[in-house]
């Protein structure tokens, strides 16, 4: 529904929102998609049904990668028009809320759902395509079980049986997530392929319990031992620094954003922006228009330093941040505060051995975590004390940033919220 | 059967949810640190359980747990490891698995009976910091880990507490874990070792049978533990 049909209520709850929102960034709080949100939906508790009404909808969901396909999702659909998106990563429905309220009239919306909020997500906004990335373990301390969450995915799509889902075919959670949907009708789900490198918590078929069976001579095949589950054939591919359709046209998409993972998540993006309409060779210049995304991959020049921002919040996606980063000093931050979860087990789930060699610094309120795992990983590191210090000990050049959640966070303040 | 130290960690595909990996690497970095030759061997549950010097056993969801149990059960080789006096070290899931008896997905499941100590649900989940007093016994500092549980356990008369608890809940708030001969059990969930470096000590010490082994660098195993330590006031 475009603003100007909506409901009184809402409309009132919309320009409150709007107005919170404003004000928060007015006062330097944050970017005010939150708590804008919040306070519309207290006025409307419908309010994001009523903003998403009339509108075609994307949604992205995952444990990893969700911003950032996100961002090339919305530009992709961008050559159609405004796109209301969450840029920011508010990505429950509060952000989403806010997102839809700001945007405007436009009828296209991208948006990025944290993956406990899907089935809410989709009651709200009835949207056109799903797209479903991966699953795997992170913040253990509070999350749902990596199994548990495919199992209320496919619950949440049982309800939607009219909604497009694109969907990871390199993830045996995600193919369980949406293996009911895809039969229960021909063309309901588009695969594509983008690569798995963590496989840790795919050992096991989330249908039976059987063991997921490996194909040497294929790396991406894989197969539940009973025949419950296997890889569907994948409709998107990539290869090298290409996407390739459904048609077998072979894409290039030329991305500013580093590592291969990236380069699949572009073919996610171009996979959903068709359901829309729009064509790969349309989208795909777009993609490479994105030159960061809500800090992350962004570069600063500080003291004769490029410093690079990664952000790695769980093993599967530090496994990504190093293949990213160059072969360069690096610095690596863990904190274990709310928002990044309080245990760091999880540290002795990423091998660290591919920078050995490079100089290694860490620092964070969870350092000493890390040291004793570097040094079990027999990864020579020095410890600092803060960013500045970081800065000072390495040469001029390249300073690659691997950072966790809230880690991330204060050096991206310390660097002036670079965007 | 190789002149190396065995280490042998159970059923990864099951029982590895966050970081259970570390306890191996730990030890098997302590045992080279002093010139012991290792090997370290994963082993799936769908293969036989071979011979070892040290066994892992690591945490996990409810029905790779009952799995586990079930396997392990039918397998017999931790039974007959601990027969020959060989060394385990359990924690959480697996911890609870050795016992007598134990809860998942709402049923009682048959342990292994390798320790005497049974395990139901609790009325709240424990998660966060956990540290206690170790079993004078046993001659080490302090435990401290952070636990992640729905269970209680109940220890018998046959098995001692690993440690009185200083905070968090452990067993049942007053005992954490337990142990027997050379078998440990923990609620100090993932890579217990890292912050328990003397705790790996002692594992290594009764599986290769040396009275001392020499004292490696651990500043920053030291750090941690007194960063963790010091965040449940206990330093």
């Amino acid at each position: 529904m475009t603003e100007n049909k909506l409901p009184l209520r809402a409309s009132l709850a919309a320009s409150v929102s709007r107005t919170a929102a404003a004000l928060s960034r007015a006062t330097g709080r944050g970017d005010g998609s939150v708590i804008g949100g919040r306070l519309g939906m207290m006025i409307d508790p419908d309010l994001l049904a009523h903003l998403a009404a009339g509108r075609r909808i994307a949604l992205v969901s995952g444990t990893n990668g969700k911003t950032t396909t996100t961002r090339f999702t919305a530009a992709a659909v961008g050559v159609l028009g405004d796109v209301a998106t969450n840029s920011f990563g508010a990505n429950m429905p509060t952000g989403h809320t806010s997102a839809l309220a700001r945007a405007g009239a436009t009828p296209y919306a991208v948006l990025e759902v944290d993956e406990h909020y899907l089935a809410q997500v989709l009651r709200a906004t009835t949207p056109l395509v799903v797209a479903l990335l991966n699953l795997s373990r992170d913040q253990l301390d509070r999350a749902k079980e990596v199994a548990m969450m495919a199992q209320l995915w496919r619950d949440a799509l049982a309800d939607h049986p009219d909604v497009h889902v694109v969907a990871n075919a390199d993830d045996p959670m995600v193919v369980y997530a949406a293996a009911a949907h895809a039969a229960s009708g021909e063309g309901k789900v588009t695969w594509f392929s983008a690569g798995q490198r963590w496989r840790e918590d795919a050992h096991v078929c989330p249908a039976c319990g059987a063991h997921i069976e490996r194909d040497e001579t294929d790396a991406d095949a894989w197969r539940c031992a009973t025949g419950d589950l296997a890889r569907p054939a994948p409709q998107w591919t990539v290869d090298e620094s290409a996407v390739i359709d459904p048609e077998g046209v072979r894409h290039e998409v030329k991305l500013q954003l580093p590592g291969k993972v990236n380069v699949g998540n572009a073919a996610t993006a171009l996979a959903v922006a068709h359901r829309f309409g729009v064509s790969p060779a349309d989208a795909a210049p777009k993609l490479a228009e994105v030159a960061s995304v809500a800090g992350r991959y962004a570069q600063v020049d500080r003291d004769g330093r490029n410093i690079r921002l990664l952000l790695a919040k769980n093993p599967a996606s530090w496994l990504e941040a190093f293949d990213m980063a160059e072969e360069q000093p690096t610095l690596l931050s863990i904190n274990a505060r709310d928002p990044d979860g309080f245990d760091t087990s999880w540290l002795f789930d990423v091998d660290f051995a591919p920078l050995r060699g490079r100089q290694v610094l860490i620092t964070g309120d969870r350092a000493y975590d890390l040291a004793v795992r570097l040094q079990v990983n027999d990864v020579p590191f020095t410890h600092v004390k803060s960013f500045d210090e970081a800065v000072a000990a390495v040469p001029p050049g390249r300073l690659e940033v691997i950072a966790n959640y809230t880690a991330f966070q204060d050096i991206r303040a310390e660097l002036d919220r670079v965007v | 059967m190789s002149s190396a130290l065995q280490i042998v960690w159970v059923y990864p595909d099951l029982l590895s949810t966050y970081g259970d990996r570390g306890n191996m690497l730990i030890l098997a970095h302590r045992a080279k640190l002093r010139g012991i030759p290792v090997d370290t061997l994963e082993v799936r549950s769908d293969q036989a359980l071979p011979y070892g010097d040290i066994y892992l056993i690591g945490g996990g969801e409810d029905g790779p747990q009952a799995l586990a149990a079930q396997r392990l059960a039918a397998d017999r080789g931790l039974h007959r490891a601990v027969d020959r006096r060989a060394v385990v070290f359990a924690v959480c899931a697996g911890y609870q698995l050795l016992g007598n008896s134990f809860f998942a997905k709402g049923a009682k499941c048959d342990g292994l009976g390798l320790l005497d100590l049974h395990s139901d649900r609790g009325p709240t989940r424990a998660v966060g910091e956990l540290a206690g007093d170790i079993d004078p016994a046993l001659g080490l500092p302090m435990l401290t880990g952070f636990e992640n549980h729905g269970g209680r356990t109940h220890l018998g008369p046959e098995v001692k507490p690993l440690a009185k608890v200083r905070a968090g809940i452990g067993n049942d708030g007053a005992t954490e874990g337990a142990w027997s001969g050379t078998v440990i059990g923990t609620y100090s969930h993932g890579p217990a070792l890292s912050r328990n470096p003397a705790l790996a000590d002692l594992l290594l010490r009764w599986a290769t049978g040396e009275e001392s082994l020499a004292a490696p660098d651990d500043t920053w195993h030291t750090r941690l533990r007194g960063e963790r330590l010091g965040a449940v006031g206990l330093v």
